[in-house]
């Protein structure tokens, strides 16, 4: 069995599993947010009859979509919510402190751990050595209720990636590369697993980027070996590190793709849809209105350091407003101790609380029809942050941080 | 059977198109469900209640909100065609009895075109270009799920307080 494989077949108390088998497994955490968690209450209590759930120590709620509250119907979700945490004394409700993947990788999973999030993106916790992945809210009430849910076992392909980082080219541009030639369907139903020189080199804020837009390509699951670096993570956060789970002898792939990181270079994925990746610079000088620097992809204390080395003693261009989010409290923390936060407002970037922000748009950050927004975020979709007559670019921290200083698409290569 | 007029859509069909999320959170699915595809001119002209919507790959992709099929079968959609859907929108649509049909073929439907979808013989029939269109069929665990109504009526199946359809448990499958 490969990695995933055994950690499937653990979960679901089996000795051996294999591709195409549907199982049921046990979940270490069942986590869900604002924007889907009212209807997975409804399902929990109205056609489920639930009374309560399985472990009140492994469903997290967190509000991250809606926060700060914009609207009156925000504020009801959350109160709807807020309320049920408590009726079902549930240990962690995290309430605008964060993005929900940042906040499971800083105080829950755990390499081994098998995680379902109402949430696509809840494939991130693969950095670290988990099996996550995204279901709607009725899936998250039945695993509220009886602990376990049903899943296929999924075939693997492998991406090896060689070669040293070249300077001014990130995991970022490695995701939107790799999810341009599998395209948006490519890994559907599959897991992928990335390994080789330059993934060890990367460090787990630059891998968590990595899988967490694994779902942009379909995947089901997007996980690493966890290693070293791992280790001082979970340290890091105060948690224990379970022994490492390794591929067996005759671990199978579907298939193994092949990446050398010495000569990529920035990448961007242009309207509408995430497969839509050409290098930067078929898009160099094209203006834009607006940048984010945030999201569950990139709103890591490492992105805001690389944005702010950019931007220190500089001014953004007057032809563009620029937005920085931090994930979550925690790196908010840092930033602001390191001094990155005085240097993005000191640029003339807005910085507001953590959230899902301008990545989701729900919130702040929408843009207004015919304008151009460069964003580090995961997803390019029409009318993803306001107008469906609007144009959604995405790019690394670093690609961000250049063209908001000249208001136009540029290279950070030529600004670092 | 279901015989109904076709709302044809295209290659990856995301979930923030079928209902972006400045709605998601409104309170009620009947509060959400009048924006659903509101930027695109097939449906907000054509769509009648019972209609069927048709893409072609990929139908479903992005977040996994499941506001997206439930807006739909909230609208009255009478079954999405696809040649293939993402997974989390799949199971989502499985799981709230709303009917799926994988078709190799989904791209040589056209807007408006009048189908009769036989899920039982595995075949639609496209009345308006006088052709047979193979289904491709459900597993039969998603099957099960879906003749059951969705999975929480599949569940209570499994604890007995449901005196439907024959369902097996997952352990059976």
């Amino acid at each position: 069995m490969n990695a995933i494989e055994k950690i499937i077949a653990a979960h679901a108390g089996l000795k051996t599993v294999k591709p195409g088998q549907i199982v049921d497994v046990n979940l270490d955490y069942v986590m869900a947010n604002d924007a889907t968690t009212t209807l997975s209450i409804d399902v929990f209590q109205k056609e489920l009859k639930g009374e309560r759930v399985f472990d009140r120590e492994k469903v997290v709620l967190v509000m991250d979509h809606y926060t700060p509250c914009c609207s009156v119907d925000a504020a009801e979700t959350h109160k709807k919510m807020r309320q049920f945490g408590r009726d079902q004394e549930l240990s962690y409700i995290y309430d605008g402190v964060g993005v929900c993947h940042q906040l499971m990788l800083e105080h829950h999973a755990k390499p081994g751990d098998f995680i379902i999030g109402a949430d696509s993106h809840t494939c991130t916790y693969g950095a670290i050595g988990a099996l996550s992945t995204g279901m709607g809210s009725t899936d998250v009430a039945v695993a509220w209720m009886e602990g376990k849910v049903w899943i296929k076992v999924p075939f693997a392909i492998k991406i090896r990636v060689s070669g040293k980082w070249p300077k001014g080219v990130y995991s970022k541009d490695l995701a939107l590369k790799v999810i341009g030639d599998l395209t948006a369907k490519g890994a559907t139903y599959k897991a992928l697993v990335f390994e080789g020189e330059a993934i060890r080199d990367m460090t787990v804020s630059e891998r968590v980027t990595l899988c967490n837009m694994g779902i942009e390509a379909g995947a089901k699951f997007a996980y690493m070996q966890p290693d070293e670096k791992v280790k001082t993570f979970m340290k890091d956060m105060g948690r224990e590190y379970d022994p490492v789970i390794e591929d067996d002898d005759d671990a199978s792939y579907e298939w193994i793709l092949t990446y050398d990181v010495e000569n990529l270079e920035p990448q961007i994925a242009y309207p509408n849809s995430v497969d839509q990746v050409k290098s930067l610079s078929d898009f160099e000088g094209l203006e834009i209105d607006e940048v984010f620097l945030g999201a569950c992809t990139n709103g890591r204390f490492e992105d805001l350091e690389i944005a702010a080395a950019i931007l220190k003693g500089k001014k953004i261009s007057d032809k563009v407003r620029m937005l920085v989010t931090p994930v979550s409290n925690a790196v908010y923390m840092k930033a602001m101790e390191r001094g990155l936060i005085g240097t993005f407002i000191e640029s003339g970037a807005m910085v507001s609380p953590p959230g899902c922000s301008a990545c989701f748009g729900g919130t702040i950050g929408l843009i207004g029809p015919g304008e151009r927004l460069l964003t580090t975020a995961n997803r390019n979709f029409k009318g993803r942050v306001g107008s469906p007559d609007g144009e959604i670019y995405l790019a690394s921290p670093a690609t961000a941080a250049a063209s908001a200083l000249y208001g136009k698409i540029t290279d950070p290569r030529k600004v670092i | 059977m279901i015989k109904a007029k076709t709302i044809k859509f295209g290659d990856n069909v995301d979930t923030d198109q079928i209902i972006p999320a400045q709605y998601l959170s409104l309170s009620t699915i009947q509060q959400i469900a009048p924006h659903t595809f509101e930027f695109h001119g097939n449906f907000a002209n054509d769509f009648k209640p019972g209609d069927i919507i048709c893409g072609n790959d990929n139908f479903g992709c992005g977040s996994s909100r499941e506001q997206a099929p439930a807006v739909l079968q909230e609208r009255g959609v009478s079954a999405v065609i696809a040649r293939s859907f993402a997974r989390i929108f799949y199971r989502n649509a499985i799981n709230i009895g709303l009917l799926l049909v994988e078709c190799e073929k989904a791209d040589e439907i056209r807007h408006g075109d009048v189908l009769e979808i036989d899920p039982q013989k595995g075949v639609i029939r496209n009345i308006t270009t006088d052709c047979n269109l193979e289904i491709t069929p459900l597993p039969p665990f998603m099957q099960e799920i879906l003749n059951c109504g969705g999975i929480v009526k599949y569940i209570d199946n499994r604890r007995g307080q449901y005196d439907g359809l024959e369902c097996k448990s997952i352990s059976e499958i």
